[in-house]
């Protein structure tokens, strides 16, 4: 059994084994081991020049690991918690989107990112941000919900040319896998993997929300309702083909998301599947969301602002009985 | 808040010290939840710059802002009720430690994201500036905050359009676990100053009046229409960057020899000089602190927890009227 954290920790220590041109870069990611621990004890193995820490300038950072990858370098940049990627939005957007596009570059840099709520961590340390780049081509977006989807994603990841974006949900950094001794191998992109099987409700969902849909599914099938749980793994690419059956299998979706709803990627799912498959619903589909609000710090309020087992649970019942 | 005397100076400090240690035990006891950033060891700069300041003056703090506010005049119980996520918090539980603020003191709030309240700052200056009401903004940065092209493009605005501004930065030695060595590429943050031909001075931070001399000189020039000015205070985190923090990246030796230079046992030590009858009123006051933080956790505690269903509340402002 092997937490999320250790995971993510050994496949980066195998990836930097694998090829001399991977390094990591980050705030506090050397001696301190990143905000999480993720990359502890890294650098004794690799030492400060592969593992290599940053002054507090998320918008340089990024922008370097940029030019680094652009010339051949394999950087896998650590932004500490997700609110703060917002200070090199422009970078990501302006420049790693399109450097091939534009300039006919590569850009095979991997930007980790810890990101999400349920730790009371208040409003600027608990968001969840992929919204921000799902509608930015060129950028690849990854939010495993589990420790060997982590690990064969980021595989992929720092091996590949296009710039990624690597969500790592702060509550699945704790939690435990059977992983085995080796790692997996790794998974290409634009693969949703079905995590449950059932006929009754489709819900889709990434990340933590993932997992949390998975465990609902378990508990449901216990009172006879059938869920079929599409675990996306990466938004961009987006597994369209996988969605879309799964919908047509059961005739009725729940899209999970932790962030509001609002503006989220929730949305562009719905109005796929609405596009391509109105004709196979036999309810209105449904997105369980966040409330349109930042996350607040105290744990009463910040609990009013995420999706749960309970009220993914009671969003399936009440779906399956329309 | 007014501050008559050194006295008055060292009752606030050592409430700032209960207050973060009361912080740090009630998370190793798990009856506080999410994070929180204390500043034992900096207590001098926060009083120094709150007894320089005038009470129309504002202030803009950071990450780790308790300290800044109970010296702006922080009431110790609403901000442990914030700390516990309570709905008599200073933001009803909205902020928790990192993001507090009461603009009736002029305390414009904590801010999470670092260097993340110098727009404000400036935007709180360039009013004081349009209305010419007299008003200085202090605005509160680490010494890792200064690596952030925020801190560059804010202190360049600023400088060009003279905008009546004091930015201290609390060099602690550390951001996070990165020391100065690894984190500037020069280690004087004052010598920015010469970059935006400004004004930079550096001063013992852990020195109550050189603090509060170093910023009373900053808020008259400013004031004075001489535009931003920049105090280098230096200090030393003594404690860890947040909870959970095991502080390996530095020795207990280098720790030890910053505990004996940490402020509030030097002000009492000169108090103590100065004033024979000091020693019974520092006793007095250091009573007065920890039946404050008690009482403080005792209205946290017996206070309600938010009501969820006000969880959007507030989200935009009323109808202001304009002109
Ligand atoms: C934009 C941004 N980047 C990183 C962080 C994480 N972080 C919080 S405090 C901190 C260190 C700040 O150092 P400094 O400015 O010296 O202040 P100190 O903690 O020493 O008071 C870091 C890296 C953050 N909150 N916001
Ligand atoms: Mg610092």
């Amino acid at each position: 059994m092997k937490t999320f954290t250790a995971t993510i920790r050994d496949t980066l220590a195998a990836e930097l084994r694998r090829d001399p041109n991977v390094f990591l870069i980050g705030e506090d990611i050397g001696a301190y081991g990143g905000a999480f621990g993720v990359t502890r004890g890294l650098i004794s193995e690799f030492g400060p020049n592969r593992i290599r820490d940053t002054p507090i300038s998320e918008q340089a950072l990024i922008g370097t690991a940029i030019g680094a990858a652009a010339a051949g370098l394999r950087p896998v940049a650590e932004i500490m918690f997700m609110d703060f990627i917002t200070l090199a939005v422009d970078q990501l957007t302006n420049l790693a989107a399109k450097l091939h596009y534009i300039y006919k570059l590569p850009c095979p840099i991997v930007v980790r990112t810890p990101a999400g709520g349920g730790r009371g961590y208040g409003a600027t340390h608990s968001q969840t941000l992929e919204r921000l780049f799902t509608g930015t081509p060129g950028l690849h977006i990854a939010a495993p919900s589990t420790a060997a989807d982590a690990s064969a994603l980021l595989q992929s990841a720092i091996r590949g040319a296009t710039p990624v974006i690597f969500i790592e949900h702060k509550l699945l950094y704790p939690l435990r896998w059977e992983i085995g001794l080796t790692l997996p191998p790794p998974l290409p992109f634009g693969h949703a993997n079905i995590t449950h099987s059932g006929n009754n409700v489709t819900v889709v969902a990434w990340s933590y929300m993932a997992h949390l849909a998975l465990t609902a599914a378990n508990q449901l099938a216990a009172e006879g309702i059938g869920v079929e749980v599409v675990d996306l793994r990466t938004l961009a690419p987006l597994d369209e083909e996988t969605i879309t059956a799964a919908v047509r299998k059961t005739g009725r979706l729940l899209i999970v998301e932790e962030g509001p709803k609002t503006g989220g990627f929730a949305g562009e799912i719905a109005a796929r599947i609405f596009e391509t498959s109105y004709d196979y619903l036999e309810a209105p589909l449904r997105r369980l969301a966040g409330p349109d609000t930042p996350v607040p710090a105290s744990r009463t309020l910040e609990a009013a602002c995420i999706p749960t087992v309970e009220t993914i649970a009671n969003a399936i019942r009440e779906l399956a009985s329309l | 808040m007014t501050f008559h005397s050194d006295f008055d100076c060292y009752g606030r400090m050592v409430l700032i010290r209960r207050f973060e240690e009361a912080v740090e035990r009630l998370f190793s006891e798990g009856r506080i939840t999410g994070t929180a950033h204390v500043c034992i060891g900096q207590e001098a700069i926060a009083v120094g710059m709150a007894a320089a300041m005038q009470p129309n003056d504002a202030f803009t703090s950071t990450h780790r802002g308790h300290g800044h506010f109970l010296a702006m005049g922080g009431d110790p119980g609403r901000m442990m009720a914030e700390m516990f996520g309570k709905a008599t918090g200073y933001a009803y539980g909205r902020a928790g430690s990192q993001m507090m603020s009461d603009l009736s003191l002029g305390f414009y709030g904590a801010n999470g994201i670092t260097a993340g309240s110098m727009g404000l700052a400036c935007g709180l200056a360039l009013q004081a500036q349009y209305h010419n009401t007299g008003r200085v903004v202090v605005c509160t940065i680490g010494d890792g905050a200064s690596n952030e092209g925020m801190f560059h493009e804010s202190l360049n605005l600023a400088a060009l359009w003279h905008l009546p501004l004091v930015v201290v930065c609390e060099n602690n030695g550390y951001a996070m676990s990165t020391p100065l060595s690894v984190g500037l590429a020069n280690q004087s943050i004052a010598a920015r100053a010469a970059a935006y031909g400004i004004t930079g001075t550096a001063v013992d931070g852990n020195s109550l009046s050189a603090v509060r001399d170093a910023v009373s000189l900053a808020l008259t020039q400013a004031r004075s229409g001489k535009g931003l000015q920049l105090v280098e205070c230096h200090t030393y985190r003594l404690s860890g960057h947040s909870k959970g923090d095991k502080r390996e990246y530095r020795s207990p030796a280098e720790e030890a020899a910053a505990w004996e230079n940490e402020p509030l046992a030097r002000l009492a030590a000169e108090l103590e000089k100065q004033y024979p009858d000091a020693p019974g009123r520092i006793a007095q006051l250091n009573q007065q602190a920890a039946e404050t933080i008690a009482a403080a956790i005792e209205f946290a505690v017996s206070s309600p927890d938010p009501d969820p269903s006000t969880v959007c509340d507030d989200l935009f402002a009323p109808h202001l009227p304009t002109a």
